[in-house]
């Protein structure tokens, strides 16, 4: 029970909610850059959340089922085929063996995720199959590598079929421009009001340089009074600012302690936002709060929780 | 002690604002603290120089939970009297010659010391592990003796040889797999640094002692060590 890669794509990485436990070492946590789409497609089939899905960065994969099976698509809507027939994202589809799934070039955001029912099997290295390329752990054999051409993805043969979809108005548009959530966090306190007010009134594009590590932006350049701090643990989505003052938001594969001053973190879900959105986008920071973050995610949870999946007939 | 929220998931438990022995042993105390009562709650721990960042599970508990627990087990664990001779000495063999010692001669120049004396000034202190990170098992030790604290090169070698010993500045580390780096580098440890098959994976633990051992090219073959440039 597999899908055969015929094709790896550019970036495409066997993701669980990622390696916990193993910071104290250096370990990164990998895992889901957007977790809202992550959940939400293991959600969509009935499967634990902890299943291991595929995140498909930027595009171009292809794959060839070797059974019949049921796969959700959420996230990024990169042109997805099968059978050369669009698919299209946030809703299940039944795979049947030999059908063809094949993903083009973003439309809309940027990392697309594909669960299949009952979850991929992949190796688990340190409690997990999150692929950290840097590292040399997780993906399909342990070793940290992408997909690649003849790699065969191993699933449990599943006979439910789920046939459901997202409903509309919790689908995020990812070609819009965003705005998030600063909690005021770390060394907050060491920019003065004047550059916070810059920060937050000012508007920050995503660069070039992105990738599973970080996002850097760039814009009204800001600066904290220290110069560099003590290195200490990084929180996912914490925005840090280097000397030339253009903020990184760090991501999941992100360095787990480090000597630059953060002016406050993202909520988990806020940098899945950002994870969708390509350079150019236009980014606006607000002033938020701990409990803001922790309201947004008992709402996402109680979603998940209250969702109704419908069992197709036979 | 102070303990501020990071985000939804996330504590920092700071323990003071310099980087000093006393501290980091006030660090490793707090780990095994939270280690020991908080299982339930703490998913991952990144202790460094003076604090520990606390990630926890918000699905069972919120930002006023963590902190109220984390001010039990930490109020605890502070009345306890610090056991430095629990926290034994790591010995590590480095051998120092200069086929792996890559820039020894830069560390003599900058010190106006001989290879013997630099060799014997930084293999005779005890060191603390103050951080673990940049890559897996890379451990920061402290604090180098002044008169060998060179700083880093100005441009970082492309790929430094597993476990090579470094310095920079009043840091030294050893290189647990071959990467980027601009330590200036004095030795090589045969030693493995982290090993995903053995179940403590990494050697040293932050706030553990290390010692260096100077060890001659017939023992450092013997215990496995490799004169790859990589």
């Amino acid at each position: 029970m597999s899908f055969e890669v015929l094709d790896g794509g550019l970036l495409a990485l066997l993701q669980d909610p990622g390696r916990y436990g193993y910071q104290h070492i250096g370990v990164t946590t990998g895992g889901p850059m957007d977790e809202h789409a992550f959940r939400w497609a293991n959600r969509l089939l009935d499967n634990p959340p902890e299943a291991a899905q595929i995140e498909i960065n930027i595009g171009k994969l292809g794959l060839l089922a070797h059974e019949d099976t049921c796969i959700a698509l959420t996230g990024a809507d990169l042109g997805a085929r099968i059978n050369g027939k669009e698919a299209a994202p946030w809703q299940t589809y039944h795979i049947q063996r030999g059908d063809r799934i094949e993903f083009g070039m973003p439309v809309a955001g940027l990392r697309a995720y594909l669960a299949v029912a009952g979850g991929f099997k992949p190796a688990i290295k340190l409690g997990s199959c999150a692929t950290v390329v840097r590292e040399g752990l997780g993906g399909l054999d342990g070793r940290g590598q992408k997909l690649a051409k003849d790699d065969c993805i191993g699933f449990d043969r599943c006979h439910q079929k789920t046939m459901t979809s997202l409903p509309a108005g919790e689908i995020p548009d990812y070609n819009q421009d965003l705005q998030v959530g600063v909690i005021p966090s770390y060394q907050y306190a060491h920019f003065s009001p004047g550059e916070r007010m810059k920060f937050f009134t000012g508007c920050y594009e995503v660069s070039q340089r992105i990738d599973r590590m970080g996002y850097r932006l760039t814009g009204d350049p800001i600066h904290s009074e220290l110069d560099g701090i003590i290195s200490e643990g990084i929180a996912y989505g914490a925005i840090q600012v280097p000397s030339d003052g253009q903020p990184i938001v760090l991501m999941k594969d992100r360095q787990t302690i480090g000597g630059y001053p953060k002016i406050g973190c993202l909520s988990a879900l806020d940098a899945g936002q950002l994870a969708q959105r390509g350079p150019g986008t236009r980014i606006r920071f607000y002033l938020a709060d701990v409990a803001e973050a922790e309201a947004q995610r008992a709402i996402f949870n109680h979603k998940l929780d209250t969702f109704k999946t419908s069992l197709a007939g036979p | 002690m102070i303990i501020e929220a990071v985000n939804e998931s996330t504590c920092i438990v700071y323990f003071g604002d310099r980087i000093d022995d006393d501290i980091a042993g006030q660090v490793k105390r707090a780990t095994e603290a939270i280690r020991r009562n908080l299982s339930d709650l703490v998913i991952d721990l990144v202790p460094s120089y003076t604090s520990v960042l606390v990630c926890y599970n918000a699905d069972r508990t919120d930002r006023f939970g963590i902190a109220s627990r984390l001010r039990k087990a930490l109020s605890q664990s502070e009345q306890e009297v610090p056991d430095e001779n629990a926290s034994s000495t790591i010995e590590l063999p480095v051998y120092y010659g200069a086929e792996v010692g890559l820039d020894l001669d830069e560390v003599c120049d900058y010190s106006g010391l001989s290879r013997d004396e630099v060799v014997r000034i930084h293999s005779e202190q005890t060191y603390r592990v103050y951080a673990i990170g940049f890559s897996p098992g890379f451990a920061y030790l402290g604090i180098t003796d002044q008169r060998i604290a060179l700083p880093r090169k100005a441009t970082p070698r492309q790929k430094v040889p597993t476990g090579s010993v470094g310095i920079a500045g009043s840091q030294t580390a050893i290189y647990p797999s071959a990467t980027p780096g601009g330590w200036q580098i004095v030795g090589r440890t045969p030693q493995k640094m982290i090993d995903w098959d053995s179940d403590s994976l990494a050697l040293v633990a932050v706030g553990d002692k290390v010692r260096f051992r100077s060890i001659d090219r017939q023992e450092y073959l013997d215990l496995g060590g490799s004169l790859d440039e990589f």
